[in-house]
């Protein structure tokens, strides 16, 4: 066995059905362990007294009068306890209902639960709730007490009952007790002494199975994983700063970073004060670096080793529990979080609805309403570092906001989604071995503007080609360098070889995505004006150029297109003289979250060109001024040291 | 330095949350209570940013402060070259004068802290509280909004975990903001012993008496104590079974004292 550090703290959450007993337990549990403050029962009693009730353990955390007056706890408390082994802190979670996102504040920081079970009621509706939420959590040690067995004469026949129906429900759904205890922590039984009415159990006492759980982790043996937290700059110094998630950080490593896709290697681990010796970072502690490229990198990038990669993708499945007000719609937006990273992502899909009670999936819902959990698909604007669940527990998780409040949380699953990782992992080894000295800013700072791609995508006659030529002339009047890629300027050249089978169709976009990204990393606004059919082809365009690739809808239907007809295409389309024209025998499939959406039926040409233009201005510019204040704000060399 | 796993860990997440402060909000500052929690806070500020404190300290003043910790405070902000905003208390006068006199002189630094708030356009305050002070700490949140008054809904705290905070609030809001939520008053000790973070004399035994807390004059009492080094406020607390706040006369006034306190705004 390994000997335990006593400055290993275990933090347990303790769950279950309202009036199972679980703030009883917990004051119970103080009291057995030597770990109430003196006088403190005395004051308890008082209490009791005062009010003309019974003795009541539980009143220890009610530390609110509006908790005394109703008897149940409201929120997540933290008291700390020691048994001989080891120090414990308890997070006493709340059974009422609508008291869910509290339970999950509590439960999500444990290391170990404890699921109270009242031994005559049995399972009720808010244990498998609770069970179910610890599930979503990745709790994997979970002591399980059956409780007032006092109030059934300790009668063991009432136990094994109780423990058949949980071990059953907790199976159902992935999870497995590490042990079931009878207890009465009114009487104090079973908690740390085994008292004298329950001789039939030859088990461990709670104290001893809270004893025997682990917490160390085995979070520095997997892939590293630094997502930055912020950039510094001291003096001529940059430091990145974060936490190492997963994995070690050495000082000579190479870091990868993504979605930018650029390497750098890290030349030193700051410290202060400052200390030589330190060379490596362990998961868990935070870290700053310096690095010997300057490479583009700000808060929300994830730094890795290119022989382990994150993901990328913009769109992700996510097991969540929601507990804002307001339901969970499909097609509404949301903010997410993941690590230091945040953005907006919009629901795609409701893939189904989880009943705790019954685990029936219910699909084709349109909304998750509170207290639900459910399985949903989200898409972000732009392509994000990911991590599945299953490959990294401490990142593969996802907070969402409403507004300013948080709302809802989960795992993300990848099933399903191609892992890209795989087919494009020479970009690691070949395209980005050239270091630019010169980097993106200076570019900027000489060019007045940051170059990008702005990608028109609609049906043949929505005015891509119209609009992006009059964009680009007027760009350019702001004397800014707009470029325009279309089919004139690409098809002769370096497509001259593809047709128009779907095949040849993807290749044309990749390509186009390539030089788009290439010449916006050189600093140009690129228009490109493609049909782009397929939403697949415009991801990869946008995972070529991660960080500044926006798609910009040209709205018009296709009745409105056919009749526009400017270079009578829809009409030989409808004989049969062009094949797999997009709208007529072959697909359009219109974004389902793009950056800009432009409607050319509804306004006028002009109004569309202001549209955009302002768009774009707002996404080149705006950089610039936000990268001017981050500077100031994060330039520590004003310092005063 | 001794190796000690649970005070890098707790090193490790304060810093963290730190770093996120500064990332994601602003204007802020740090309420220095001159005492052994909040300077423990301002030295891992200095470790979150290599050497700097990036915003001003802020020291709500009552003018009650013992002498001593007058002294300790010139000397740490003249060594630490630190930029500091004393902001003087409203008089106790001005005071309700239906509660009980230790918790009105705590109302005062409420009251100063309204006043600071309402001068000076903070977004958020970093405080140094901890969870186990008190019952009613041990239900904050590590990001906790408040109103511009400083009011606080205990009953609808927006959840926190997976270490993403709190971190928007609306326009008339502020963030009070607790880096060592998760400490006890045996990690600050042993951590600064570990660093060691100069500190008052006043917790030190002189005469067979020591402070546990530092508080005003009029309110603050010393404990019995012999312990005159870090090891031996250690081994007494190893041991001892009296509230840390036991010191301090206002937590014993009324059953309710400190919530009403805190449901105004208190740290
Ligand atoms: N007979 C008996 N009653 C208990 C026991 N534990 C708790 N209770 C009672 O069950 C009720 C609810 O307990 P409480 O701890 O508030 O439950 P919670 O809602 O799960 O926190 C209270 O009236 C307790 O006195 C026990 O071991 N035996």
């Amino acid at each position: 066995m390994n000997a335990i550090n006593k400055h290993d703290k275990l933090n347990v959450v303790i769950v279950g059905h309202v009036d199972h007993g679980k703030s009883s337990l917990i004051g119970r549990l103080l009291y057995d362990t030597d770990s109430l403050p003196a006088g403190k029962k005395e004051e308890l009693e008082g209490i009791c007294k005062k009010r003309g009730v019974p003795f009541e353990w539980s009143f220890l955390l009610d530390a609110f009068q509006a908790e005394r007056d109703q008897a149940v706890t409201i929120d997540t408390t933290q008291i700390n306890f020691s048994t001989v082994m080891r120090d414990y802190v308890i997070i006493d979670a709340p059974g009422h209902r609508e008291f869910l996102k509290n339970m999950i504040s509590g439960a999500a920081q444990a290391d170990a639960a404890i699921l109270v079970v009242d031994a005559s009621e049995g399972v009720q509706e808010q244990t498998k709730r609770h069970a179910y939420m610890l599930h979503l959590l990745g709790m994997k040690q979970i002591a399980v007490v059956v409780n007032k067995m006092d109030a059934v004469k300790y009668d063991p026949k009432v136990f094994e009952k109780t423990s058949q129906d949980i071990t059953h429900y907790l199976q159902t759904i992935g999870l497995q007790a590490s042990s079931i205890v009878p207890i009465s922590a009114r009487e104090g039984e079973m908690l740390v002494d085994r008292g004298s009415n329950l001789d039939w159990y030859r088990g461990k006492t709670l104290t001893e199975i809270l004893d025997s759980f682990d917490v160390s982790n085995m979070l520095s043996t997997q892939d590293l994983r630094f997502p930055i937290q912020d950039v510094y700059r001291f003096d001529e110094k940059r430091v990145l700063v974060g936490r190492v998630e997963t994995g070690i950080l050495r000082k000579g490593d190479t870091l990868f970073f993504s979605p930018t896709n650029e390497q750098a290697v890290v030349t030193s681990i700051e410290s202060w004060p400052d200390d030589d010796e330190i060379v490596e970072v362990h998961a868990g502690k935070t870290a700053a670096i310096t690095l010997s490229e300057p490479i583009f990198i700000e808060r929300g990038h994830m730094g890795s080793h290119a022989e382990a990669l994150p993901m990328l993708s913009n769109v992700f499945k996510s097991n969540i529990f929601w507990f804002s007000e307001k339901p969970l719609k499909v097609g509404n937006t949301y903010r997410v979080r993941c690590g230091t990273m945040q953005t907006a992502v919009s629901v795609q899909l409701i893939d189904h609805v989880v009943d705790t009670q019954d685990l029936k999936k219910t699909e084709g819902a349109s909304e998750v309403a509170k207290n639900a959990v459910a399985e949903i698909t989200l898409r972000a604007r732009d392509v994000l570092p990911i991590d599945p669940y299953t490959d990294n527990a401490r990142l593969g998780r996802v907070v969402l906001y409403d507004g300013h409040n948080v709302a809802g949380g989960g795992h993300i699953n990848m099933e399903g989604y191609p892992d890209q990782r795989k087919s494009s992992n020479p970009k690691s080894e070949n395209i980005y071995k050239v270091n630019h000295s010169v980097t993106p800013e200076m570019r900027a700072s000489m060019l007045g503007h940051y170059g990008g791609v702005f990608w028109f995508t609609g049906l043949s006659g929505s005015g891509k080609s119209t609009l992006a030529v009059a964009v680009e002339q007027a760009i350019f009047a702001l004397n800014m360098n707009a470029y325009v890629l279309d089919g004139d300027n690409v098809r002769h050249g370096l497509n001259s070889d593809l047709g128009f089978s779907p095949k040849d169709r993807a290749e044309n976009i990749r390509r186009i995505g390539e030089v788009a990204a290439l010449q916006a990393n050189s600093g140009v606004i690129i228009l490109s004006a493609f049909i782009s059919p397929y939403r697949e082809d415009r991801q990869k365009a946008r995972i070529a150029a991660p960080h500044c690739f926006h798609e910009i809808y040209i709205k018009a239907n296709l009745e409105t297109c056919e009749a526009r007809d400017p270079k009578g295409l829809y009409k030989k389309a409808r004989v049969g003289e062009i094949k797999e024209f997009t709208g007529i025998d072959s697909p359009y499939e219109a974004p389902e979250n793009p950056d800009l959406v432009v409607d050319t039926e509804v306004n006028d040409i002009e109004t569309c060109v202001e549209q955009i233009v302002n768009y774009i201005e707002a996404n080149v510019k705006a950089e610039i001024i936000e990268e001017e204040i981050k500077n100031k704000k994060k330039d520590l060399s004003l310092v005063r040291a | 330095m001794p190796f000690n796993k649970h005070l890098d860990e707790l090193e490790a997440q304060s810093i963290y949350i730190i770093r996120e402060a500064y990332a994601k909000v602003n204007p802020l500052a740090m309420l220095w209570s001159i005492g052994k929690d909040s300077t423990a806070m301002l030295w891992l500020v200095r470790k979150a940013f290599l050497g700097r404190v990036p915003f001003p300290l802020v020291l709500l003043d009552t003018g009650m402060e013992m002498e001593e910790v007058y002294a300790f405070r010139d000397r740490i902000v003249k060594d630490w070259n630190l930029e500091v905003i004393n902001y003087p208390c409203p008089p106790e006068a001005d005071m309700d004068q239906t509660l009980p006199p230790a918790t009105r002189a705590a109302m005062r630094k409420t009251e100063g802290l309204k006043g600071l708030l309402s001068e000076h356009d903070f977004k958020g305050l970093f405080c140094g509280i901890r969870r186990d002070e008190q019952g009613l700490r041990a239900k904050e949140r590590v990001f906790s909004p408040r109103s511009l008054d400083g009011s606080w809904d205990f009953k609808d705290q927006p959840a926190e975990f997976w270490d993403q905070y709190t971190t928007n609030v609306p326009d008339d809001c502020h963030l009070r903001i607790h880096p060592i939520l998760q400490w006890t008053e045996l990690d600050i000790w042993q951590y600064t012993q570990r660093e060691s973070i100069p500190l008052c004399d006043l917790y030190f035994a002189k005469d067979g008496q020591r402070y546990r807390s530092l508080g005003e004059k009029n309110i603050t009492m010393p404990v019995e104590s012999n312990a005159s080094t870090i090891n031996e406020i250690i081994e007494e607390l190893k041991t001892t079974d009296i509230s840390e706040r036991a010191g301090r006369t206002m937590d014993k006034e009324t059953e309710d004292s400190f919530e009403k306190l805190r449901s105004q705004g208190y740290m």
